[in-house]
């Protein structure tokens, strides 16, 4: 190092460069910061070695470990399902009854049941299950086919209308005008009775014309008083909630061409007791009605709980 | 054979090993009272108890991920009084600007984890190796079995420390006494003993063999106090126009020319980080004064007066070379930065301390269903609904009541108060220190319109601690026909 050049000021050795008269002092990095550089690059070998990196043509390699992100996926659901193995075992062992009362268990079932809606319910019911016209509103307290849990469970399991259960919830209301059955003037008349069922429309002279039509042609299913039936899914003609909307031209139209919603039977896609943790959301939703005169604890888990 | 174009030296040099030699003076002792007292503290503090009644830990400071709640004597924080810990951390902050501008690197030199851990294992060292010189000569000798035992003896103590080290972090998470039945029986979490695996590494690494190599490399906080030291911040400072030029106490006698220093290396040989403090100011020095103490030694030693090397700011080593007198260290103390850091320090003390004592321990929170806004019953009444979470912040249950203030006619039920027996308010139990969740299903007569009206939260145990929450009750508007479905 015979030309060892020293800074005056700080007494440190120079590089030995000069660049328009700067000089660069020499203060050199500690051994162990390159050799840290070094431990990474070989760190990189065995991890280029080990996981899926280098692309090539068709695929990139493998890896010898053969990791994949879709293969963690699988492997995360998979313990996933086992973590949630023993809630869903409990669930499925006791009745609908005894599951509601369960303070342990029913937060569950909702939990999975709320998760289960999102994927499968929410593209007709809504993401808030308030429903629309045609869909039915699963927060209120008017139900077309009951309201109970055990009531909310076969519907879901065997549908409404569902062509491929022969279990189903079924029910036809007649196209009293497109089959002129009735008149335009009496589909009319009959409407202006049914919205003054429940205040929305006085009780004038075409209502009491339509209250003979009705006499004639609705009682069957939807009862003398217009209160419906549920062993037919005939809604309730005299409160608040309309399914296919309350208005006049509403309540005309569906006289005239009669609606026929469709909902599938579950239990042809979901398991059971997924089936059972839906009920049990549906059910929490606000509406639900308690299960009358239900002997709780004898039922042992049987009836409707297994399908 | 080297031209001056060619770089002359490596880029990379091998770490110059430190042998501070042990010492002692005012300083040291200070040094170890520093010591005694913030291991102590680490080690201690997890096992302190400090009774809460029977519904929350009893140890004095734990902070409880799992709960989400935080202890600290008779002070018990939840997530969302989070900012009591971000104002002690602002203050920690503030702290250092302070100690940094009053006593410049005090922290480093004394109080900084790495500091006090390294001087420890460099107590190690002379413990198992010897002082300075015995420590360069086993350094430097073959390998063999002697060298071997030593090394293989030092290096256990080291880990030693470093498990313990490790293994009293996690003391402060989880109850103590539990936990260290649980490490040593294999019950404990994974996340535990990674924890002490880690800090064990971290401790070992970092205190046995990085040690100044972490304050000249690593650290950022060396850097940021460089920029915030001024001409009147105490450094620890070499006087050179007193010192030099440096040369025995024989040649002093025969040249008027040769000053205080005799260079004897001292103020080297028992710097922990191997600077020689006759070149300046540096990021290595740590301002630990112990080569004050060596040097004082020395010049009592030759009859010389003390403070060759002392604690000085800038200000005063320019007014000292120009003649004046020394100025004692008191003195520097107070100048208007200390004073301003010092009031902001304060103010935020004492607002947290005005926060805490005036806090609520009961809270409502009140978040409304939007999809969808609201739900008509069958019967024409309007329903909204909210999930309600009261919050009761104290260590034993207590009776609340949750009651509707506004909205004409409205009522409620929740799954704890059945449909049929709705009312404007419902009396519970809320838990200790707990969260308690309701679904607040509340109906209005028909022709209700959108309001805002408050839900209460009161505790009926005698002192009146209340909070409420102003909302927003739903109701249709003109087209009220198209959201309606059955």
């Amino acid at each position: 190092m015979a030309n060892k050049k020293i800074d005056e000021p700080t007494g440190i050795e120079t590089v030995g460069h000069e660049w328009d008269g700067i000089e660069e002092l020499n203060n050199p990095l500690p051994r162990w910061w390159v050799l840290t550089t070094y431990l990474t690059i070989i760190f990189s070998i065995g991890y280029v070695m080990v996981y899926p990196a280098i692309p090539l043509l068709n695929k990139g390699t493998e890896g010898l470990w053969g990791w994949s992100s879709r293969g963690q996926l699988a492997e995360e659901m998979a313990e996933g399902t086992a973590k949630r193995k023993a809630a869903t075992d409990a669930i499925a062992a006791v009745s609908l009854e005894a599951l509601v009362k369960d303070d342990k268990l029913m937060p569950l079932a909702v939990a999975g049941g709320s998760a289960a809606f999102k994927q499968n319910c929410v593209q007709c019911h809504g993401s808030g299950a308030a429903g629309g016209i045609g869909y039915p509103n699963l927060k209120d307290d008017d139900w077309l086919w009951g309201g109970t849990i055990a009531d909310i469970h076969t519907t879901l399991e065997h549908g409404i209308r569902a062509a491929d259960d022969p279990a189903t919830r079924t029910s036809l209301m007649p196209s009293f005008g497109k089959d002129g059955v009735l008149t335009p003037a009496q589909v009319s008349d009959t409407a202006a009775y049914v919205l003054s069922l429940s205040g929305k429309h006085p009780n004038d002279a075409a209502a009491q014309r339509g209250a003979t039509n009705f006499a004639a042609n609705c009682v069957a299913c939807h009862g003398t008083d217009g209160k419906g039936l549920r062993a037919f899914g005939a809604p309730n003609l005299t409160d608040a909630v309309w399914l296919y909307g309350g208005k006049p031209e509403q309540v005309t139209a569906s006289i005239n061409k009669a609606h026929a919603g469709v909902m599938p039977a579950w239990s042809k896609k979901l398991d059971a007791v997924t089936i059972k943790m839906l009920a049990a959301y549906v059910y929490s939703l606000g509406g639900g009605e308690e299960t009358v005169s239900a002997p709780a604890a004898p039922a042992s888990g049987t009836g409707n709980a297994k399908p | 054979m080297q031209s001056p174009d060619q770089i002359p030296t490596s880029l990379y040099a091998k770490r110059e090993p430190v042998y501070p030699k042990a010492v002692d003076g005012r300083f040291r002792r200070f040094k170890w009272a520093v010591m005694i007292l913030t291991l102590g503290i680490y080690y201690i503090t997890p096992w302190l108890r400090w009774d809460r009644g029977p519904y929350a830990p009893n140890q004095a400071v734990l902070v409880d991920l799992a709960h989400r709640r935080f202890f600290m004597f008779g002070i018990e924080i939840w997530p969302q009084e989070f900012y009591f810990v971000a104002g002690l951390l602002i203050m920690a902050g503030i702290g250092l600007f302070l100690i940094t501008s009053a006593v410049g690197r005090a922290w480093c030199g004394y109080a900084c984890p790495q500091t006090v851990w390294t001087d420890l294992f460099q107590h190690v060292d002379r413990l198992v190796d010897g002082d300075r010189n015995a420590q360069m000569r086993l350094d430097a000798a073959p390998w063999g079995p002697h060298k071997l035992f030593k090394r293989g003896l030092k290096w256990s103590i080291y880990l030693f420390i470093s498990f313990w080290t490790g293994g009293a972090w996690i003391m402060y998470f989880a109850d103590a006494p539990t936990l260290t039945v649980d490490f040593w029986t294999g019950q404990a979490a994974p996340v535990a003993y990674a924890t002490v695996a880690v800090l064990t590494a971290t401790t070992f690494v970092l205190g046995g063999f990085m040690r100044e190599q972490v304050c000249v490399y690593m650290c950022p906080w060396p850097r940021i106090q460089t920029a915030m030291l001024d001409e009147k911040s105490l450094i620890v400072t070499y006087k050179d126009w007193r010192g030099e030029k440096r040369g025995s106490v024989k040649a002093a006698a025969k040249d008027p020319e040769i000053g205080d220093c005799i260079d004897c290396n001292g103020c080297v040989n028992v710097c922990p980080t191997g600077y020689d403090i006759r070149n300046g100011p540096d990021i290595r020095c740590i301002t630990c004064a112990l080569c004050i103490d060596e040097c004082d030694k020395v010049m009592a030693a030759i009859g010389r007066p003390r403070g060759l090397i002392d604690y000085a700011t800038l200000e005063d080593c320019e007014a000292e070379r120009k003649g004046g007198e020394p100025r004692p260290i008191s003195k520097a103390l107070f100048h208007t930065r200390t004073l301003i850091y010092t009031g902001i320090w304060a103010a935020i003390g004492f607002a947290l301390l005005f926060a805490l004592g005036t806090r609520d321990r009961i809270d409502i929170k009140v978040q409304k269903d939007r999809n969808p806004p609201y739900t008509v019953q069958s019967s024409g009444e309007i329903r909204n609904d909210y999930t309600v979470k009261l919050l009761n912040m104290q260590s034993r249950p207590r009776q609340m009541q949750v009651s509707l203030d506004g909205l004409p006619g409205g009522k409620f039920w929740t799954s704890e108060m059945p449909r049929d027996k709705a009312a404007r308010a419902l009396t519970l139990t809320v838990p200790a220190d707990q969260v308690q969740p309701l679904r607040l299903y509340v109906v209005a007569p028909d022709g209700t319109e959108r309001q805002e009206f408050t839900i209460n939260l009161k505790a009926l145990d005698g002192d009146g601690e209340a909070d409420h929450s102003t909302v927003h009750f739903d109701a249709p508007g003109n087209d009220d026909e198209t959201g309606e479905s059955e």
